[in-house]
């Protein structure tokens, strides 16, 4: 049937660097508009890889994926941010870069500090005690006014090595006729990050630790008699969906430029869930396919609302482009787990099967 | 006496979260499913009464919101019976999806408007014990725990209480008994949907101010009484979702002196000590440890 070893190896490694490739000079045909819905999608592909990871792969539910990004999202804006004694939020002022790898890696903390609860209750009753973090994560956003802006929110600095930035304007930089700003230099950050984020992620599921938890998901007794440390397994791949989930917060952030707290909400846990259900549960290629899909359907949406007759104007209690792409992923999660329970992954895969056959 | 006011408010609006929470345990008993969608449920059945206590009246309306929850919980049961995978996270991840769909409907058609229930209670209240209470919550009390007696009581001594707790036990053997498993789960959901409905009624009620689009997630606040009480413990659910009410009431009623947990730390509060029980004992008050056969 579809054995995917016996595809040339040529090509079944090429392809996804192929589709890199064909995405690196879209900033010189794409305006703005487009490359802000490319940048959010691959911010969101990164961090529905960490949640796949977790809970396709070890069978873990979390919905706390929100809080994680918006650990990654404001410890970067305050890290990195001035602090300016006009403004309300204080700030450290370190090298962007450096603060974006220990935003990345504070994420990660915040996960090993909810281990004392992650490792110990599995599968299910995880994701609805995970509910705490996000609720408890809402209220902090809003009442520590110092660190993240409270209700009003707080600016995110730009990305920049040695004076130059590598998400803002300066110094001005044209290629072939095309003035690079913020978006177009920003689309190669995200490159860049979800290509390591893929690669750090297919070492994992695919080598030893991604076997040692199928096992856990399928058999905790069995992985435990393997010598799978169960619980520190466990620990560890919460840990490790926090971090993808703090990196996607920072690259989010930065495609911002501002953040708010009502962005990191439940509702936000539920769309990286839909990301990962809709694109195949535990596939990492699916989750990024899912990633670009539900965070791309309602801006394309919106963006062409104006064309499209039966949607409303946001706000006017009609059916506007971000209730319908809300009601479009609440059934397309219903369906998929129904008709095709693989995804998008595993459409991928039965599209491919045909085109082999001699 | 503030103290007295705070636990009896506490006590009424623990009553109603038990009742959520007791349906939350019903549908997991009966089908290991955690229903998601079981606030939009709530709030779709409390929009139904709404709409039909306007031209109907208050009873005929009660009527019919219990019976679209009951028509709707079991038709989302219809639809995760449909899936054909044995991963247990499925069922509870497709019922965020139908979650989704519902609020998102619900939310606008409802829009901005706060609807009243129509309730011949409005807001009247009553002197008790040197307290002033809102006649609609002492009636909260009364039929939520009135109906939790039922529930116990029903499980405990009728034929269709055996059946559920045989099957619940144990579904292969249930099954082999000759107990139908599909009906089983019919019932349970469908009791699950009209706690639902009372519920979401008495939420919207006196002193809240009605229902308006965000009810759904209100029924969220039953999450953190089954964790406390243990997701499998039906007695549980009803302790927690005491705890939660009472939790929620001390803190809003104290916001002063506890100003330092910062604005509405009354809403957070439940999840607070949702996570310290998880800390102590990680599978609730009541509910059963897990245990590996190798």
């Amino acid at each position: 049937m579809s054995d995917p070893s016996r595809r040339p190896a040529l090509l079944r490694r090429g392809a996804p660097w192929l589709l890199v490739l064909a995405m690196l000079p879209l900033p010189l045909y794409l305006d703005g508009s487009w490359l802000i819905i490319g940048i959010l999608g691959m911010a969101a592909a990164l961090g529905a890889i960490g949640l796949t990871v977790l809970t396709g792969t070890s069978g873990q539910l979390s919905l706390a994926h929100a809080f994680f990004l918006a650990v990654g999202a404001y410890g970067y804006a305050f890290l990195a941010g001035e602090p300016d004694e006009g403004l309300a939020h204080t700030g450290l002022g370190l090298p962007p870069l450096l603060a974006a790898v220990l935003a990345v890696l504070l994420a990660g903390l915040a996960g090993l500090a909810f281990s004392p609860v992650a490792a110990r209750v599995k599968g299910l009753y995880l994701g609805i005690a995970s509910l705490a973090l996000v609720f408890i994560g809402e209220h902090v956003l809003r009442n520590a006014e110092s660190l993240t802006g409270g209700f009003n929110g707080r600016s995110v600095p730009a990305l920049s090595i040695g004076g130059f930035e590598l998400t803002g304007r300066e110094p001005e930089l044209v290629v072939l006729g095309v003035p690079f700003g913020e978006r177009e230099r920003l689309w190669y950050v995200a490159i860049v990050a979800l290509v390591v984020g893929v690669l750090l992620a297919r070492r994992v599921v695919d080598g030893r630790p991604g076997r040692a938890l199928r096992l856990m998901r399928d058999n905790a007794a069995a992985a435990a008699s393997m010598g799978v440390e169960v619980r520190r397994h466990q620990a560890s791949v919460f840990v490790f969906s926090s971090l993808f989930a703090g990196a996607a917060g920072v690259l989010s952030a930065l495609a911002f430029q501002y953040i708010v707290p009502q962005y990191f909400t439940l509702l936000l846990s539920v769309t990286y869930l839909a990301m990962v259900v809709i694109g195949g549960l535990g596939s990492v290629a699916g989750a990024v396919a899912g990633g670009f899909f539900v965070t791309g359907l309602p801006l394309v949406l919106e963006k062409f609302s104006g064309s499209m007759g039966f949607l409303a104007e946001p706000g006017s209690g009609g059916l506007d482009a971000t209730m319908l792409a809300r009601i479009v992923f609440g059934l397309a999660i219903v369906l998929v787990i129904i008709l095709e329970p693989g995804g998008l992954a595993a459409l991928g895969r039965r599209l491919r099967v045909p085109l082999r056959r001699p | 006496m503030k103290v007295v006011q705070l636990l009896l408010l506490g006590l009424s609006l623990g009553s109603i979260y038990a009742l959520i929470a007791l349906g939350f345990v019903a549908i997991y008993k009966g089908t290991r499913v955690v229903n998601l969608a079981h606030g939009s449920v709530m709030l779709l059945s409390a929009y139904v009464v709404a709409v039909v206590s306007e031209r109907a009246g208050f009873t005929t309306a009660v009527l019919a919101g219990l019976l679209t929850a009951a028509v709707a919980a079991v038709a989302v049961e219809r639809i995760v019976a449909m899936i054909r995978t044995q991963d247990h996270l499925v069922p509870t991840i497709l019922t965020i999806g139908v979650d989704i769909v519902l609020a998102a409907e619900l939310s606008r058609r409802i829009g901005s408007r706060v609807l009243s229930m129509g309730d011949p209670w409005g807001d009247d209240r009553v002197e008790f014990l040197g307290t002033v209470l809102p006649e609609a919550r002492i009636w909260a009390t009364l039929v939520c725990l009135a109906v939790i007696a039922g529930f116990f009581v029903i499980f405990r001594a009728t034929d269709f209480g055996t059946r559920m707790r045989a099957s619940s036990e144990d579904p292969e053997t249930a099954a082999l008994m000759g107990i139908s498993q599909r009906r089983v789960a019919m019932a349970a959901w469908a009791i699950g949907g009209a706690m639902a409905c009372l519920a979401g009624i008495f939420l919207a009620a006196f002193p809240n101010a009605g229902l308006d689009h965000t009810a759904h997630v209100i029924a969220l606040n039953a999450i953190p009484a089954i964790i406390i009480g243990g997701l499998d413990s039906s007695e549980g659910a009803v302790i927690g979702g005491l705890v939660v009410g009472i939790t929620q009431s001390l803190v809003q009623g104290y916001s002063e002196p506890l100003a330092f947990l910062g604005h509405n730390a009354y809403a957070v509060a439940p999840y607070v000590v949702m996570l310290v029980v998880l800390l102590v004992r990680p599978a609730g008050l009541l509910g059963s440890k897990e245990l590996t056969r190798v």
